[in-house]
């Protein structure tokens, strides 16, 4: 550390160097996260393909995906029972979770930081978020 | 086409799409869409639903790899990440309302855009000004690791910045792409940002603005998991591919024939909009 550093500046260098850690950390969770659903979108793939290899696909024409594969509960359900199109789904569905993760733990990488103000900024985003995977269907 | 050749053919597409994105910093959301309807007749829902699903896999999945270099700055991307995610609710909204002919149209313009873009020299860097006082108060200026040691950088324009990436927000949702040239327009040239600052922390961004849409794309039904497999696995393996190759090569000459593509894709959307055989 340099010596002539003013109290000031020292602590701006240090927040940064905490940034940067909570960085490495949740770039890891993401990292994680993707590993995770991609497994699982694996294994929906292997039991997909295994299934029906030869039937015809047309996407040509848009319908909406039936009910339980359009709601976080309904995934859950489904995958349960051992659907393979749930399976598949919820491999995606852990893939939109990990940037909801990384925005979760920075509420409370900015609390420890004690910083108010972007625990809100955090928050918000942190709402929009679950707002759109929990509630979106409220308004269609 | 039968399942296993469909499935088959999409992956090797998304992955030869992610390769190059990542290798010419693109991204590869942008050529996604375009392939699935122009070539495999996929209904442009569905192309976007998985394009989406697909830009989350590209920015969760190299975060790892961009933070290590530590340019990037977590608070000027949370900050602007309440603009994204609000405007990637109403572009999602908006999706569902807008004639698929539009969709087509802005698609197409969004390319010739990001073709644009991407040739475009940068503008460089900012002299000595004195801080921007809504930039400090929100604690934007850092620092980041130069050749010659650590470089300090300023944040200007924050209000300018906040409304473009409103707007980048919109049209990854309306259009399921990452949005990452008009988000690094909003940072680099508007707001500043030194390039490599706004462009590691636009990819952050990129997940979290995909996420904010993806759940809207989700109830809506318009993820198909069985079309969404192979894009996301394919995008996922060609982007963690392009981006170990991307410090080796050079991509000059590769950027050039991508951008050309993106062009060519673009031009092909527009006039399938204003046909209507989209």
């Amino acid at each position: 550390m340099n010596d002539f550093m003013s109290p000031a500046a020292l602590r701006d260098r240090l927040q940064e160097w905490l940034d940067q850690r909570i960085e490495i950390v949740l770039a890891q969770l993401l990292r994680a996260g993707v590993l995770g659903s991609a497994l699982v979108v694996i294994v929906g793939a292997v039991l997909y393909l295994g299934n029906h290899p030869r039937a015809r696909v047309d996407y040509s024409t848009f319908q909406a995906q039936p009910e339980q594969l359009r709601s976080v509960h309904g995934i859950f359900d489904a995958a349960i029972q051992g659907q393979t199109a749930a399976i598949l789904q919820l491999g995606l569905l852990l893939l939109i979770a990990t940037p909801i993760a990384r925005v979760l733990f920075s509420v409370f990488a900015f609390a420890l930081e004690g910083d108010r103000m972007y625990v809100v900024f955090t928050l918000t985003v942190l709402a929009v978020l679950l707002y759109s995977l929990f509630g979106s269907f409220l308004i269609a | 086409m039968n399942v296993a050749e469909f499935t088959f053919l999409v992956w090797a597409g998304s992955l030869a799409a992610g390769f190059l994105g990542a290798l010419t910093g693109l991204g590869g959301g942008v050529v996604l869409v375009p392939l699935l309807t122009i070539f495999f007749k996929v209904d442009l829902h569905y192309a976007i639903g998985a394009s989406l699903v697909s830009v989350i896999a590209t920015s969760s999945g190299s975060a790892a790899a961009y933070v290590k270099e530590g340019f990037s700055n977590i608070r000027i991307g949370m900050f602007l990440e309440i603009a994204t995610t609000f405007g990637a609710l109403l572009g999602a909204f908006l999706t569902a309302h807008v004639p698929t002919r539009a969709i087509a149209m802005i698609f197409g313009l969004m390319l010739l855009y990001s073709a644009y873009v991407s040739r475009k020299t940068r503008a460089r860097a900012e002299t000595d000004r004195p801080p921007d006082p809504l930039a400090t108060k929100l604690k934007m200026n850092s620092t980041f690791p130069d050749t010659n040691g650590i470089r300090h950088y300023n944040v200007y324009n924050v209000p300018a910045g906040f409304s473009i990436m409103f707007g980048a927000g919109a049209l990854s949702g309306l259009l399921g792409i990452g949005s990452g040239a008009l988000k690094v327009v909003a940072m680099d040239q508007a707001m500043k940002i030194p390039f490599k600052v706004s462009t590691t922390t636009s990819n952050f961004m990129i997940g979290v603005t995909a996420a904010a849409s993806a759940g809207v794309y989700l109830s809506r039904g318009y993820i198909d998991p069985a079309l969404a497999m192979p894009v996301m696995l394919g995008v996922l393996i060609g982007s963690l591919m392009g981006t170990r190759v991307l410090v080796k090569t050079k991509t000059k000459s590769l950027r050039l024939v991508f951008s050309l593509v993106i062009v060519l894709l673009g031009i092909q959307m527009l006039f399938k909009g204003l046909i209507g055989t989209i």
